[in-house]
């Protein structure tokens, strides 16, 4: 075991050391938050842009209370001056754009026959906004003309939110379904960006020392699977190093940065969004940090460590077969593929199935799966999985795992003394057996 | 003295290729053991079962009284053919690493590493990359790797590849000095002249069989001729040319000296001794060469492939 802490040693410091690595490390989480702040300063550059309208309402239904200014646009009443020279009036530039309403009796019509004109095409979010002003006033006419008061319309809203429960008694609610829902698709997102970047990691590790030939110098001292372990543990450990570092560095500087620049980080949403997670968690912070608490976070935690050291431990194992069977990097791809694609898939399940339905067939299925149980049962477990489901799910990963471990040992024996002619599926096979 | 290395009937099949069939050697302790073959004969499947990093389909080896077993890793040092080390790592700490895989502490091998760096005056290496040094002087450092952990058996599988010829010298001298040392010394190389330098003992494995084996000299005595080159001072080469036809298996020279002497070799008949010719030859002119063309290692190598396929 002593050799074994030596290669692990010796490949952790080989990682670590690297130029790239060290710049990669302390640069991404910088240029990170630099895209971010970009972002933001654009979107709010953006945002201070304010467009202005002008109306000509010839129909007299709208008043000054129909089109209420934005943050972002504002509306002026141009109805005196009559549609022609508002329109001259957009056309030299003096204004954004001029909608025009014209005088119909029939409320569906006069629907469909107010214009806009403009030099540059609005954008989108602008004409939803100008319609849903008239459609809102419209529909008032309309329930005024059938003799409804407007008042107790309004208090008639109300709005319903399902408390869910299982029967373990874990409450939950759309919210809460929500949080899950992100907590899983970081988890499963975080373990497959771990296993592309450090699997591969792992497998040009192997094609190096291939390549510089010392392979046969260090498989006389130690064994094979040994040298593989110890690559494998190694590049992990310099990665978690990494994400931690990343997680740190972020904190910091999203601190820092918020500090030094007055930048509120939660103005980054969009205020839409603001508003839709303010709607659903009734407008208050302490209510998402009591919902995340009542998550089952220690299990959470433990089954993460399980399914990402399994998950990566399945995977790069894979990747360092890869490696011993090649000799130089472009040879890889034939390979590679068949390891990324259930890796992607687990992905695409997660996202696609687990969000709708975390306990139908298919999600359930793919978290059987070993090679996409990692993914989709971290997706799955915030929704809270029976024992028994982890159960068979973490027994097959496990009996997966090893199997693919003697597997990938088998033909990382054989395959990092050989050299030459790029080796087929059926030249894998024969290794198998040598 | 005994063997150190005790190979029996060792067996290695890849697939449907046989790459050792029944092998049995003894390597004598304390030799320098000539393991040669023509490409692809073999010999490399052999180095690495003994370095136990492939097992063989049968036969067993003995090591030193004991089966071969894990923990005799460290008693074998191995220089591969294909070699190389970490590009980006430094000599020292790279040294250092290789040592402790062969079972050194530490400290033991900072220690042992100092003594060989300063015997071959490279101590100004020891922060460098291997991808700043020559290819000679990562050669100098490997070979340090493989003997630092003072193994009892080396191998050695074509060491001077890569010097010039006096650093090829200065190994060659060092694989001598190993041995009065008194360690065993496996020794594969296609470069005969080496061969004749520093075997004591040779082996010739040719398609996966072992054809050959025993001390070089019993082995030239085995594939000696009777065989002399004769060059002699005579007026009429053409007569005595004739004449000696009657007696011996004459041939064309292929060698040359300084004057304008009749050049020969000269096989003996049965019956016949070398004073026999000497004294033949003297009775018609002046002996200017006289000596038994001995079988070198090549000469060996080819005749045995030869009549192998």
């Amino acid at each position: 075991m002593g050799k074994l802490k030596l290669i692990v040693k010796r490949e952790f410091n080989a990682k670590v050391k690297n130029k790239s690595f060290i710049m990669m490390t302390f640069l991404s989480p910088l240029i990170m938050v630099g895209m971010g702040a970009l972002v933001f300063f654009l979107m709010k550059k953006n945002d201070e842009k304010i467009k202005n309208i002008i109306y000509v309402d010839n129909s007299q239904l709208f008043s000054k209370d129909s089109f209420k200014d934005t943050k972002t646009v504002k509306y002026i009443d141009y109805t005196d001056q009559g549609i022609e020279a508002s329109k001259t009036k957009v056309e030299n530039g003096e204004f954004d754009g001029v909608l025009f309403i014209p005088k119909i009796d029939s409320l569906e019509v006069l629907a469909g026959s107010i214009e806009y004109y403009s030099k540059e095409t609005p954008g989108l979010s602008i004409m939803d906004n100008i319609e849903g002003k008239i459609e809102r006033k419209l529909r008032n006419v309309k329930l005024t003309n059938f003799g409804m008061d407007l008042e107790k319309i309004k208090a008639s809203r109300i709005s319903a939110d399902i408390k869910m429960f299982n029967f373990s008694g874990e409450e939950s609610s759309k919210l809460n379904n929500g949080l899950k829902i992100g907590v899983g698709a970081i988890a499963g997102y975080l373990l497959m960006m771990f296993v592309m970047i450090y699997g591969t990691s792992v497998m040009r590790s192997v094609i190096e020392e291939k390549t510089s030939r010392i392979i046969e110098i260090i498989v006389s001292s130690v064994k094979p699977f040994q040298l593989m372990l110890g690559k494998i543990i190694g590049n992990a450990s310099a990665g978690l190093l990494q994400f931690f570092i990343w997680g740190v560095l972020l904190f910091i500087i999203s601190i820092v940065a918020s500090a030094v620049l007055g930048v509120d980080m939660t103005e980054m949403q969009t205020t839409e969004q603001l508003e839709t997670m303010k709607q659903a968690s009734g407008g208050k912070i302490e209510v998402i940090i009591q919902e995340i608490l009542r998550l089952p976070l220690l299990k959470l935690f433990v089954l993460f460590i399980f399914y990402f050291l399994g998950g990566f431990m399945l995977y790069s194992s894979l990747f360092a077969a890869v490696g011993a069977a090649v000799d130089n990097e472009t040879d890889t791809q034939q390979f590679m593929l068949p390891i990324m694609l259930p890796l992607i898939l687990g992905v695409y399940v997660g996202f696609a199935t687990v969000i709708n339905d975390p306990h139908g067939p298919i999600s359930t299925i793919f978290s059987y799966i070993p090679f996409t149980s990692p993914i989709v049962m971290l997706m799955r477990v915030p929704f809270g999985v029976s024992w028994y489901e982890l159960a068979i799910s973490m027994a097959l990963l496990l009996l997966t795992f090893t199997f693919m471990v003697w597997f990938a040992a088998k033909i990382y024996r054989v395959g990092i003394l050989m050299y030459g002619k790029k080796p087929t599926y059926k030249d894998l096979y024969k290794w198998l057996k040598y | 003295m005994g063997n150190l290395l005790e190979i029996n009937n060792v067996v290695k099949n890849y697939g449907d290729f046989t790459a050792l069939n029944n092998v049995s050697l003894q390597i004598p302790k304390g030799s320098v053991f000539g393991l040669l073959g023509p490409n692809g004969a073999g010999k490399t499947s052999l180095i690495r079962i003994i370095n136990q990093i492939t097992l063989p389909d049968s036969g067993s080896i003995v090591l030193d009284g004991e089966v071969l077993q894990p923990k005799h890793i460290e008693d074998i040092g191995y220089l591969p053919e294909e070699r190389g080390l970490y590009k980006s790592m430094k000599v020292g700490e790279q040294a250092l690493y290789l040592a402790q895989l062969k079972g050194l502490s530490k400290a033991e091998a900072k220690k042992r590493l100092k003594y060989w760096f300063e015997k071959f005056d490279i101590s100004a290496w020891w922060g460098k990359k291997i991808e700043e040094l020559s290819k000679g002087m990562a050669q100098k450092v490997q070979f340090i790797v493989t003997v630092m952990h003072q193994p009892k058996l080396l191998i050695f599988d074509e060491p001077f590849s890569g010097f010039d010829p006096i650093n090829a010298q200065l190994i060659a001298n060092e694989i001598l000095q190993l041995r009065d040392e008194g360690a065993t010394i496996i020794f594969s190389t296609h470069r005969m002249e080496s061969v004749e330098e520093l075997c004591d003992d040779i082996a010739l494995i040719d398609k996966s069989n072992k054809i050959l084996d025993g001390r070089l000299i019993d082995i030239k005595r085995e594939f000696r001729t009777n065989t002399f080159q004769v060059g002699l001072a005579t007026e009429n080469h053409k007569e005595v040319e004739a004449t000696l036809r009657e007696k011996f298996e004459v041939s064309p020279a292929d060698f040359k000296l300084l004057g304008d002497e009749l050049c020969l070799n000269v096989k003996l008949t049965s019956g016949n001794s070398a004073n026999d010719l000497l004294g033949y030859l003297s009775g018609k002119g002046q002996v200017q060469h006289f000596v038994e063309l001995i079988p070198d290692a090549n000469d060996i190598f080819i005749q045995a492939v030869g009549k192998n396929s």
